[in-house]
């Protein structure tokens, strides 16, 4: 129920609220939310197989966006960023559909 | 991974009530979907507002740039060149119009000598009236020679007879003919020039009038100065048995 209301109060806030994306953060926000996609669907993955911790998801959660923000900054910074936030977003689509395909199972026993 | 929970098995309205019931792990999951959905909201508001160029990196936007400077310099190549094709467009029409006007011009004048085309402009109308057989082509070739001395560019006879260079003159017994043409009395000389000094052409003495109002013809003389004369007959050019432009 909380999880709900937190998803609908994020979507008001940000269109009430409407912030300005700072540009320092543009080529970034796209991969870290994907990479928090990742981390939801890992999470509701684990809630299915009954192993989820909420420690665990909350860790997961901010360093899969940490580190997929870090990886394609590192690679602007050595002159890759447009490659390495391909590989990135790869991986994370790859992961993405393996725990869907996880959670798909479970759910519908197919 | 730390177990929090022991996986076990629950009926559906135990679930729905956990579901319900707020605890950490709802506040956990209510935060990470709240910071998801505001952040997917951000993106989607940013990348439908501004320009599609705002998210490219530096790499990208350089080699955009490079493109666009490539096919402007492409686009300013062709421009250039279309404008030196309507430039040479332009001047060669001009040059055609300029030699069209100079072929009208030539062909207007030799049109005139020919007697080719009409023509019309001040000069002077002389009629001669004189007793039948009385003229002679001695008579009438000098009042022609004297026209042409005194500047007139196109002279008619009668009307009818248009006076070019292979005109001639010759005499029957009825009386004088011009190009094939009998010329009956009296004799009307249209003349295209200046009327002043054809006036005085025809006057001067021992020329035209005073031959013909001499006592030998008895005959008489008019002269009318005009400020338009207009002629129309027309001389059927012959084209030249033997001679050919050198």
């Amino acid at each position: 129920m909380l999880a709900i209301l937190g998803l609908i109060a994020g979507v008001v806030l940000a269109i009430i609220w409407r912030p300005d994306m700072p540009i320092w953060l543009q080529p970034y926000l796209p991969i870290m939310i994907v990479a928090a996609l990742d981390a939801l669907v890992g999470a509701a993955r684990a809630g299915l197989e009954h192993t989820f911790s909420d420690k665990v998801f909350a860790v997961s959660f901010i360093s899969n966006v940490a580190i997929a923000a870090l990886i394609v900054w590192i690679g602007d910074l050595i002159g890759v960023g447009s490659q390495l936030s391909t590989a990135v977003l790869v991986v994370l689509g790859i992961r993405i559909f393996t725990n869907a395909a996880v959670i798909r199972r479970k759910v519908l026993h197919a | 991974m730390p177990e929090s929970a022991a996986p076990k098995p629950r009926d559906l309205g135990g679930a729905i009530a956990g579901w319900l019931r707020p605890n950490r792990k709802q506040l956990v999951w209510a935060v990470a979907l709240c910071v998801v959905a505001a952040a997917i909201v951000i993106q989607v508001q940013s990348s439908a507002k501004d320009d599609q160029y705002a998210a490219l990196r530096r790499d990208d936007l350089v080699q955009l740039l490079d493109g666009l400077t490539t096919e402007t310099d492409q686009l300013t190549a062709e421009v250039a060149e279309l404008e030196r094709t309507r430039d040479a467009l332009a001047s060669g029409a001009d040059a055609e119009a300029v030699a069209a006007q100079e072929a009208q011009k030539r062909a207007d004048t030799l049109g005139i000598l020919a007697g080719t085309v009409a023509a019309v402009g001040p000069g002077v109308r002389i009629t001669i009236s004189a007793p039948p057989g009385a003229l002679t082509t001695d008579i009438m070739l000098e009042a022609i020679q004297e026209l042409r001395d005194a500047g007139a560019e196109v002279i008619e006879i009668n009307d009818s007879i248009r006076l070019v260079a292979q005109s001639w003159v010759g005499q029957t017994q009825e009386g004088l003919v011009i190009d094939d043409q009998a010329v009956s009395l009296p004799i009307t000389i249209d003349a295209i020039g200046d009327s002043h000094a054809l006036t005085e052409g025809a006057k001067f003495r021992g020329g035209l009038v005073s031959q013909v109002e001499s006592d030998r013809i008895g005959g008489s003389v008019d002269i009318e100065q005009l400020d338009e004369v207009e002629i129309t007959s027309l001389a059927t050019p012959r084209t030249p048995r033997y001679a050919r432009p050198a």
